[in-house]
């Protein structure tokens, strides 16, 4: 078991002063910090190892090569994919969910089809189904939530039919928290015909994820929420689906031969990684990869699920709180709340003038937000490197905001 | 903080100035910041063109109706031109804050929305 205080010391970021007090870093969701192993395995990939991949023959490109596709061996095992093959690095989620877009969507979806998402999602899993929709013609429709922050089971039902070709949906809600049944989610896509797309952004980096035992047909992620560097994401999808898709991109490395008449694909997952990749960034995910598997995955939901419960109580006692989603026993680790009337940017500001960070607005989320009548909250999220006595120091920032607003 | 959130500051929150609407206003203009939801209308009675009476109305940050607030009595009794020719470091004196990039928009909205009604625009060009 990791000390707590262990972990902190290999995040050098969080040893800093922020306007007088020690930074207390509560935005993870919005990115997470990095720790040094995945700062100096991108800085030795550099200084030594450099070239770029599945190109040259010398030493450098064939050991960027190895390191590269090393990188995608451990995020395979991480989400116990059947082949590393089913890995494709993209820049973000936000890209993985568009490449399923584009790719599975424009080839398989027509007029009368339905695509299914929440009202839950992040815009860029609602949008990029925006634009597939009005380019084939499909109908986008949405599960609404409850006035708990949870699918509406019996909506859902009722939305998913025979019509609907593909249902995509978060496992865990950006502003919500909602931890959604993942792997029965997927059944229910499947009883259907249809597909499951499932945004991991904000699962992956804090439950341990299966996507065999979810049965999921795409899971997307980004490095940067998993204590990796920005620039990279993933986009897990079923071997037989990902045959069967035309690319997303057309350049370089995608291709097996190209004549002036026409071109051919190269081999899963090549198809679908045209250019030069972000080769030190995705040695850095596999490096974030390494030191989540250290900590250990289920220490991590536990450690998370302690703080959690902790700012929930915490945060209850002030008055005026009013926090939206589910209880602790079935969110992730973040909390979005309303205090008062005070504007979120306002409740940001003080607290970054204690140190301590938090994200306000609409966390890229209008459509939760409409639902609950407001404009944008502020966010409170946690990771392995924070503790009860930041949540403590958080809790007392909403006191002193209340006294600088007379609310 | 206590930069941020001077007493001048808290005080036009609290208390804004010239809230609310006129009755036939000669110039009446409504914008939003896309980035936070804030959102600011300005109204203006003229006496030729001289700025004779003043009103906002919006909903924002502490920052952006105190800067609302403040910028309706800076400019009554302003002409057209003379409010034409006011920029980024007018409110910033007006403030009397340090502001990062990201605030800067909610301080500068309520300059943006009356400038943009005193050159009679339509909506901001794309």
């Amino acid at each position: 078991m990791p000390s707590i205080t262990e972990i902190r010391n290999d995040f050098p970021i969080l040893q800093q002063e922020i306007h007088g007090h020690p930074l207390a870093f509560l935005d993870s969701a919005a990115s997470s910090q990095k720790p040094v192993q995945v700062i100096e395995a991108m800085d030795q990939y550099y200084r030594t190892t450099h070239a770029n991949v599945h190109r040259g023959v010398h030493t450098l490109s064939e050991n960027a090569t190895a390191a590269y596709e090393n990188a995608r061996l451990r995020l395979a095992r991480f989400l116990n994919a059947a082949s590393p093959r089913e890995i494709i690095f993209t820049r973000n989620a936000t890209e993985s969910l568009n490449l399923v877009a584009y790719s599975w969507g424009r080839t398989n979806l027509s007029a009368g089809d339905e695509v299914l998402i929440t009202e839950m999602e992040h815009h860029s899993n609602i949008v990029p189904w925006q634009l597939v929709c009005e380019m084939t013609g499909a109908t986008l429709r949405f599960v609404p939530i409850t006035s708990r922050g949870e699918l509406d089971f019996e909506a859902l039902d009722d939305l998913l039919t025979e019509r609907t070709k593909l249902f995509a949906f978060t496992a865990m809600s950006n502003v919500l928290g909602t931890i959604n049944p993942v792997a029965e989610l997927v059944e229910q896509a499947h009883a259907v015909g249809a597909i499951a797309v499932v945004d991991g952004a904000q699962s992956v980096p804090h439950l341990a994820t299966d996507v065999q035992a979810l049965d999921a047909d795409f899971l997307a992620l980004s490095s940067h929420k998993m204590l990796g560097p920005t620039g990279v994401g993933a986009l897990y999808g079923k071997r037989a689906l990902l045959e069967a898709m035309p690319p997303f991109l057309g350049g370089g490395d995608m291709i097996r031969e190209v004549k002036m008449t026409g071109s051919s694909w190269n081999d899963l997952p090549y198809k679908f990684e045209a250019g030069t990749p972000a080769i030190a960034e995705v040695i850095g995910l596999g490096a974030a990869v390494d030191y989540l598997n250290d900590l250990d995955m289920d220490w991590v939901a536990t450690h998370e699920r302690e703080i959690t419960t902790y700012a929930w109580e915490q945060i209850h006692q002030v008055e005026g709180v009013r926090v939206l989603g589910p209880g602790p026993d079935r969110r992730g680790g973040l909390l979005a709340f309303v205090l008062g009337d005070i504007h979120p940017h306002d409740v940001a500001a003080v607290l970054d003038m204690e140190g301590i960070a938090v994200r306000a607005g609409h966390h890229c989320a209008q459509p939760i937000h409409d639902h609950y009548g407001i404009s944008a909250t502020t966010r409170a999220s946690f990771y392995v490197y924070n503790t009860k006595a930041e949540v403590d120091r958080f809790v007392a920032a909403l006191y002193k905001t209340k006294e600088i607003f007379e609310f | 903080m206590d930069d941020l959130y001077r007493e001048n500051i808290l005080d036009h929150y609290r208390y804004p100035q010239n809230k609310g609407h006129l009755e036939n206003p000669d110039i009446h203009y409504h914008d939003v910041n896309p980035f936070c939801g804030d959102e600011i209308t300005m109204e203006l009675k003229l006496d030729g063109d001289r700025i004779v009476d003043v009103a906002f109305d919006g909903k924002g940050c502490a920052i952006s109706m105190a800067s609302a607030s403040m910028l309706t009595e800076e400019i009554k009794g302003m002409t057209l031109d003379e409010v034409k020719a006011l920029d980024k470091d007018f409110i910033l004196d007006m403030l009397g804050i340090e502001i990062g990039p990201v605030r800067l928009k909610c301080a500068l909205l309520s300059l943006k929305v009356v400038k943009a009604g005193v050159w009679g625009l339509e909506e901001w060009p794309e």
